[in-house]
């Protein structure tokens, strides 16, 4: 949490109320940042080609946000402990192929029995990542790297070669991937509506400031009687079931949905929270920054196209924006360690 | 840390250990025997020189990540390496570069690749999963970069065909030979070596190991650039097995590697590990893959047996250890603390 003081007046003590404002400078300031490195992009790429800030290009770019934000808002909270979640595009895969399924067999089913059903499904592989985790003891890093391959195996294993075509799945299904209300459309509706809420239970209820105070230190967490075992567990159900939402998100947008659904997505999730400002080390960043990153990562994407650059370098954007994000916040950590010791040796 | 282990029970601690390497050792035997007595055709000399040919690149980098994960860190880009590796190799052949300055050129990128990591790592002290998932994806992406989609195959007969060929017509391939050299070269330098002797210290704990001595910065950022060579390496062999440079090279294939390692008795809290049973965590992953593959499974969902077998090897350790310290507290009536509580919501 140190990043937090870093625009502090010098050599003042903070009080608690001022510390919350400087707080909220600091968490701006980084926020502003991506804010702005959006806004030159976009100003960039709309002077290049006009076609940029078409209707149907900013719907793209919506469309496809959504459903990384909605994976980025999970890995944010599982970071935030100070774990990482690398399954979550296997999940996103599974659940899009067995929702898929369902919805073929059944072609009569509401979209919310869909949704419950990809949120169930995810659940269950957060919580076999959580309680791998959580009682073997292991680093997630280790056991996520696990279930990402056995999960994706998995989906081979049921899907075989075969995929799910759009003319397959119910007409209802498809047209919730497309519809609008009030002309914002369902799957960014779904996508705030989560931010909001995992924000407002991060930002101000005990079980989320708990998950900070487990990323900042494990020990002294669970010797303030913080029930970390069990926390953990959740964050993972959490990210688990909100993979799972995804891959309903993700087949209603496509149409197709086939074994391969969401291979790689874990890297582009990672990259969306550590830009946004989740700290790797736990303890710091919000479901903001991680949606904001998600829009910028988007953007980045559907910007290569407008450009006609070859597609083949958002991947290798996606590392260099991770390796850039992690060595800015190392930056800053080192800075404010310095200052506060400059300060602590004037007091 | 994160280590359970108490200075006063680190003989059974090693005892077991000890045991581990041996154990996984003679499993792979019993399997190696089983799968040839029941499975048709795995017993044939030709399907050895397959399973060799299948094991050699995991082996090789598997025996750098040995070292890197004893001293407590991981790399997961070396799969990456190796397309990225793949990659540049295909480009340059195409450019008319003979092939006698093209696979030393490519041993110098890998290595100049693992450089990146050890720098992020040790110069800018970043957590080494983190930056070689942002390298993982840098490098990856950059291979598609360099040869986007397309391939490379018309490398010269005489190379593909010693890669491919055998010692003497029998069923030992001809690339075995520098995989031993390699083999006893790090097994003598992590078991025989001060070097070695430092890479364990630095594992176990990096603060006393600075104390004693020991450049532990130096040695990560080297044992790095180690690995990038070799999987620079296993970069020049896959592309001349396969005759086939490509983008997508080994694709996944850094699970194999930290499966196979940590199969291995190496424990992922760093410390500890041999690389005897290393080798034989590769041999038991190989014949397992080759026996299921002969079996018609898919490689996506061998995926699932090599998931499952990383999580078990680091789960099977603790669970050992847990029972072990049960059985030990019954005895003595007397309570002892909890152990690892702490380590599942840790890194």
């Amino acid at each position: 949490m140190n990043a937090t003081k870093v625009a502090a007046p010098p050599p003042r003590q903070a009080s608690p109320g001022e510390r919350r404002s400087v707080f909220g400078t600091v968490f701006k300031a980084r926020e502003s940042g991506i804010v702005l490195a959006l806004i030159v992009l976009v100003v960039f790429t709309a002077t290049q080609n006009s076609r940029f800030l078409s209707g149907q290009s900013i719907r793209d770019i919506l469309l496809g946000t959504a459903i990384l934000a909605v994976l980025a808002v999970g890995q944010a909270v599982v970071m935030i402990t100070r774990n990482i979640d690398l399954s979550v595009g296997s999940v996103l895969g599974l659940s899009a192929f067995a929702v898929g399924t369902m919805l073929r067999d059944n072609p009569g089913l509401p979209v919310i029995v869909a949704l419950l059903a990809g949120l169930v499904v995810g659940a269950a592989c957060g919580l076999i990542n959580g309680a791998v985790v959580r009682f073997g003891h292991v680093p997630a890093l280790v056991v996520t790297l696990g279930t990402l391959y056995a999960f994706r195996g998995a989906v081979y294993f049921w899907a075989g070669g075969q995929q799910i075509n759009a003319d397959k799945l119910p007409r209802s299904f498809l047209d919730f991937g497309d519809a609008s209300v009030l002309g914002i459309p369902w799957l960014v509706l779904i996508a705030v509506l989560v931010m909001v809420i995992a924000g407002v239970v991060l930002r101000n209820y005990r079980g989320g400031r708990e998950l900070y105070a487990m990323g900042s230190s494990p020990q002294a967490a669970q010797l303030a009687g913080i029930k970390v075992g069990r926390n953990t567990t959740i964050a993972f159900l959490v990210s688990g079931a909100l993979a799972g939402l995804a891959g309903v998100l993700f087949a209603a947008r496509f149409g197709t949905v086939d074994a391969a659904a969401g291979t790689g997505y874990e890297l582009n999730v990672v990259a969306a929270a550590v830009v946004g400002g989740v700290a790797v080390f736990g303890g710091s960043g919000s479901v903001w920054g991680a949606s904001l990153g998600a829009l910028l990562l988007t953007v980045i994407g559907s910007a290569l196209a407008v450009l006609d650059i070859d597609q083949f370098w958002q991947q290798a954007i996606v590392g260099a924006l991770i390796l850039l994000a992690i060595g800015a916040d190392r930056l800053v950590a080192v800075r404010v360690a310095k200052a506060l010791k400059k300060r602590d040796s004037h007091v | 840390m994160s280590d359970p282990t108490t200075p006063a029970r680190r003989p059974a601690w090693l005892a077991r250990l000890a045991s581990w390497d041996v154990a996984v050792i003679a499993i792979a035997i019993v399997v190696l025997l089983v799968a040839s007595g029941t499975i048709d055709n795995f017993g044939t000399g030709r399907n050895y020189t397959f399973l060799l040919l299948d094991l050699l690149p995991i082996a090789l980098m598997a025996l750098p990540m040995t070292f890197i994960i004893v001293t407590g860190e991981i790399d997961l880009s070396v799969a990456s390496t190796l397309g990225l590796t793949s990659a540049v190799m295909g480009s340059l052949w195409n450019s008319g570069l003979t092939i006698e300055s093209i696979i030393p050129l490519c041993i110098v990128l890998g290595a100049v690749l693992g450089a990146v990591n050890g720098f992020f790592v040790t110069v800018l002290k970043l957590p080494s999963l983190a930056v070689t998932i942002g390298t993982m994806a840098l490098y990856r992406g950059l291979a598609f970069v360099v040869l986007g989609d397309s391939a490379v195959a018309d490398f010269p007969q005489s190379y593909t065909s010693w890669v491919t060929g055998t010692l003497g017509g029998g069923p030992i391939p001809n690339v075995l030979v520098p995989l031993v050299i390699l083999a006893i070269v790090f097994g003598v330098v992590l078991h025989a070596t001060p070097i070695g002797r430092g890479v364990f210290a630095a594992g176990a704990s990096d603060t006393a190991a600075r104390f004693a001595g020991i450049r532990t910065g130096r040695t990560k950022f080297w044992l790095y650039v180690v690995s990038g060579a070799v999987a620079g390496l296993a970069g020049v062999l896959w592309t001349l097995r396969y005759s086939s440079a490509r983008a997508d090279n080994g694709f996944g294939l850094e699970l194999a590697v930290v499966a196979a390692v940590l199969l291995g008795g190496v424990s992922i809290f760093g410390g500890k590990g041999t690389l005897p049973g290393v080798l034989g965590g590769v041999v038991l992953l190989s014949a397992l893959q080759n026996a299921l593959r002969l079996q018609d499974v898919s490689n996506e969902a061998l995926n699932i047996v090599t998931g499952v077998l990383l999580i078990i090897s680091v789960l099977l350790p603790n669970i050992l250890f847990s029972a072990r310290a049960a059985l030990q507290r019954r005895r003595r009536r007397s309570p002892s603390p909890k152990a690892g509580a702490l380590a599942g919501a840790e890194q």
